[in-house]
């Protein structure tokens, strides 16, 4: 067993005080920030603010995004985890990278190709019209934008996972004459279940806070095509610094209890595994 | 890799799933979007438009949807109900330019508006459409420093001096920031009679003071309000008075000598409007602008009427005998673009390697 | 199809594979292409004089330093952080392991807003540091700070599972036979996750470049101090020059895209060791 001599005890004390200081420092204080200056003007102040007609709608459009996002980064995530982790083929080093893209693809990068592949300077863009569809601008536009952003957050869960878990079980139970998606419900999914979900939760709390992206795809439309954190800042910007803050802490509980659910999922898949 | 017939199929097949799953839930999102284009909006119970504005005009435009949506009422007996847009001004243009369905756009300069009609979506000969240029209001540009003016600041020349810092957005993002810049050449115009080297070293000298560059009008007040940064903001006048409202006892206004006829230009956005059947509520929303009532309400929120009866009712908040040079002793917004804010121009240019 | 089956028994190839590259293609690879068509519409003296303008090659700079500072300081408080949750019992270390995806879920302009009320002259922070002199919103410490806030989860997130699976009998032999702490980090710990490390940096790296949201409001956005080059993307677009913006724009991407694949190949290998044990 490792010895706790004295120098060891102080160096473990050390760490353990530079991170939480670190953290405390870069993490905590500005949430709290957010939410003292949030109350600063009293609960009544903070309430209009909260259940303001705009900031209601700025919630649903986030939610509506997030739902999209989740869904769609759902599907992708678990193709894509499969095809890369359970075949092989030449190739995989670059269709690996290209799902990583979005995350280092500067967000204002992110909503300007979309701008440009959906907006008035695209070739498609009177085809669009004629079906009287609105990409950018509008809501599909903001929808496609959160899912760019998080579009590698749940297959990344998911190949390690199926990565360290290997093919020898799919291969056994397809030369036994299960079909795939047999196969895929049995045997794989297990094993995935809590990678998958852990996956969902991070996707879902970076899709609400994207605020990039979005702002170049949205168009500002008041009630229409803002999301919450756009919402922060058109009222930070009319110099109403109490309800921006107000609007900021929503997005910052909505984020406490992500993570809380993030720790709650996490606990268990160790506990299951 | 030789690939099997049946793998092209189900790669086809999940092809023409995901692509339709895609459709639907793009056109999901537009369903009411699309009812609301289909048909002239002006047989209808209730008509909505957007008008796509910049940052400062929010306040103003939040009192003026109002009486317009009563005046419109009385009118025809059809509901209105206005979707705002603020944002930096050029950035505005740009998106309506990209395809964002505005009505009207009431920008902070003819540059702005000029590249929504360059994009082709409005018809030439809108300046004329409206009075004074389609401009129902002005404003001009002055200074907001702290309370007690420490650093004695009375004038352009004094925002030269060692020691003074000065908050301005950058003239390449911000359409006010533009009015800014071209308000201090023309000091320095008048104070070295024309001669331009002299007038780009004036201007240099300034903006190396400039402690924070904001890329937009409100943030650069925000910067100098909220996070106590510099000695000297300079501003809309209206941006300023509304500064001072809000926190009397902490700011002051100073007027320069001379200053810039600012003139925010509106304009109907031609094909938007006839797509959508709201020509005669959108050309009536900007018309209305010139009542009375509404030049009031430019009055009230620090903006200069245009409406010279109306502009002597507010003699007392605004400083009238100031000095205004317009964009006119520019050449015109076109002209005043390409030499001083477009890529390489005078903007660059003191900006190069120090 | 039997020919092959050593290599091809588990069905649905063709069908995940497809809807894989559908997904991609539609969200990724499309919008991506029509910028790079876009910017083919240029000739390379054009792009190459777009892309070495002074204030575009300030902002390079300032981009690329001020990410690596921050990935580098990430690097090394990440490694700190994820020794303290894996090795050590101390009271609240759950709520400290909940806080570290806090940066994933805070919308950057939140962070932003918040991190210079905090750091300006007048705020809580700042107010001590400026006693000495130091300013940090407003300078390129002010956008270090926003972009250490930035990358925080990434090291953290990958070195924390190899810490997790590392097995302490090799420092515990090195102890006993009278190792010195230093010697068992670099010699022991470091080489089994370095590549973590390296991947973390790298994401992180790679996301600080591009980020945006927070650091407009910290940076004070002068021209050749503190201006980022997604800013200068941003008031590109301001000026309608879609040209020039999406020449530096592909510049960006193709920074982002190296850095990414360089951490692939370094993944790709710490799999094979974790996997080889």
């Amino acid at each position: 067993m490792h010895e706790d001599t004295k120098g060891s005890k102080f160096l473990k004390w050390f760490l353990i005080g530079i991170s939480i200081l670190f953290i405390f420092v870069m993490l905590v204080l500005p949430l709290i920030t957010v939410i003292t200056e949030s109350l600063k003007k009293g609960i009544e102040t903070y309430w209009e603010a909260v259940s303001d007609e705009y900031t209601v709608k700025a919630v649903l459009l986030t939610v509506e995004a997030t739902l999209f996002a989740v869904v769609i980064n759902t599907v992708f995530g678990v193709f894509a985890a499969w095809t890369i982790t359970k075949f092989r083929f030449r190739g995989k080093k670059v269709l690996t990278t290209l799902i990583d893209v979005p995350v280092t693809v500067s967000p204002i990068i992110a909503g300007l190709i979309f701008v440009l592949t959906y907006g008035r300077q695209s070739i498609i863009y009177p085809f669009l019209q004629d079906m009287g569809i609105q990409v950018v601008f509008a809501v599909p536009g903001i929808i496609l934008a959160t899912v760019f952003v998080t579009f590698p957050f749940i297959s990344r869960e998911l190949i390690p996972v199926l990565e360290a878990q290997g093919t020898d079980e799919e291969e056994a139970a397809a030369l036994m004459g299960a079909n795939g998606f047999t196969i895929f419900r049995k045997i794989t999914f297990p094993h995935i279940k809590w990678a998958l979900l852990y996956g969902i939760v991070l996707c879902a709390a970076r899709a609400m806070g994207e605020f990039g992206a979005v702002s170049v795809l949205s168009g500002h439309l008041r009630g229409k095509t803002n999301t919450l954190p756009l919402h922060v800042e058109i009222l930070f910007n009319e110099f109403k610094y109490v309800p921006a803050f107000a609007v900021a802490s929503i997005l910052v509980m909505m984020a406490i209890v992500i993570l809380i659910i993030r720790s709650v999922v996490e606990y268990k898949g160790k506990k299951d595994a | 890799m030789k690939i099997s017939k049946k793998s092209v199929l189900s790669l086809i097949l999940s092809a023409t799933l995901t692509l339709t799953t895609a459709a639907v839930f793009t056109g999901c999102g537009n369903k009411s979007d699309n009812a609301a284009t289909a048909a002239d909006q002006s047989s209808q119970e209730k008509v909505t438009i957007t008008n796509v504005s910049y940052d400062p005009t929010r306040e103003l435009y939040a009192a003026y949807n109002e009486i317009f949506a009563k005046h419109w009422k009385e009118e025809t007996g059809q509901d209105v109900e206005i979707t705002q847009s603020h944002g930096g001004s050029g950035k505005q243009a740009l998106e309506v330019a990209n395809g964002l369905e505005a009505d009207v756009v009431t920008l902070a300069l003819e540059y702005d508006v000029k590249a929504v009609q360059d994009a082709g979506l409005i018809e030439d000969g809108w300046v004329s459409e409206f009075d004074k240029d389609s401009s129902p209001y002005t404003s001009t540009i002055v200074f907001l420093v702290r309370k007690g003016n420490p650093k004695n600041i009375k004038d352009w020349d004094d925002l030269v001096k060692d020691g003074v810092g000065v908050i301005t957005p950058n003239p390449k993002t911000s359409g006010g920031a533009r009015w800014n810049y071209l308000a201090a050449w023309s000091y320095a115009d008048k104070l070295y009679k024309g001669d331009e080297t002299k007038i780009k070293d004036f201007i240099k000298k300034l903006y190396q003071n400039v402690l924070v560059l904001d890329s937009g009008a409100r943030g650069a007040t925000t910067t100098f309000v909220e996070n106590g940064q510099g000695d000297v903001l300079i501003a809309w006048e209206n941006e300023a008075y509304l500064s001072i409202q809000d926190k009397p006892d902490d700011y002051e206004i100073v007027t320069p000598s001379i200053s810039i006829l600012a003139q925010p230009s509106v304009a109907v956005v031609d094909s938007v409007v006839d797509k959508r059947g709201t020509r005669k509520v959108a050309t009536e929303y900007l018309k209305y602008l010139y009542s009375d009532e509404a030049q009031r309400i430019a009055g009230d929120n620090y903006y200069r009427p245009s409406n010279e009866k109306i502009l002597k009712e507010y003699s007392d908040t605004f400083d009238l005998n100031i000095n205004l040079a317009t964009i006119k002793d520019f050449g015109g917004w076109d002209k005043a673009q390409k030499t001083h804010f477009a890529d390489g121009g005078v903007f660059d240019q003191i900006y190069d390697k120090k | 199809m039997r020919k092959k089956a050593n290599k091809r028994v588990i069905p649905l190839f063709g069908l995940s594979m497809g809807v894989t590259l559908t997904i991609l293609s539609l969200i990724v690879l499309i919008p991506l292409a029509s910028l790079v068509i876009f910017t083919a519409q240029m000739s390379w003296d054009e792009i190459i004089a777009v892309i070495t303008r002074d204030r575009v090659i300030a902002s390079f700079e300032v981009s690329f330093l001020t990410s690596f500072i921050a990935s580098v300081i990430n690097a090394v408080m990440g490694v700190v952080i994820a020794w303290v949750l894996v090795r050590y019992d101390f009271p609240f270390k759950k709520l400290l392991d909940g806080m570290i995806e806090l940066p994933f879920a805070l919308p950057t302009a939140v962070a932003g807003i918040a991190l210079t009320s905090l750091t300006a002259d007048t705020g809580l922070i700042g107010s001590f540091f400026a006693r000495f002199g130091i300013h940090i919103a407003y300078t390129r410490i002010g956008i270090t700070v926003a972009l250490v806030f930035i990358g925080i989860p990434f090291v953290v997130r990958s070195v924390k599972p190899v810490l997790e699976k590392l097995d302490s009998t090799y420092e515990e032999a090195a102890g006993v036979l009278g190792a010195s702490r230093t010697k068992i980090f670099w010699k022991i710990i470091f080489p089994e996750i370095r590549p973590a490390v390296f991947t973390g940096f790298g994401l992180a790296f790679g996301r600080c470049l591009g980020e945006y949201g927070s650091v407009v409001f910290i940076a004070g956005n002068k021209p050749f101090e503190t201006e980022i080059t997604p800013l200068i993307i941003m008031s590109e677009l301001q000026e309608y020059d879609y040209s020039s913006a999406t020449a530096i724009a592909l510049v960006m991407l193709v920074a982002s895209f190296l850095i990414l694949f360089l951490v692939n190949i370094i993944q790709s290998r710490n799999a094979k060791i974790m996997k080889g044990g």
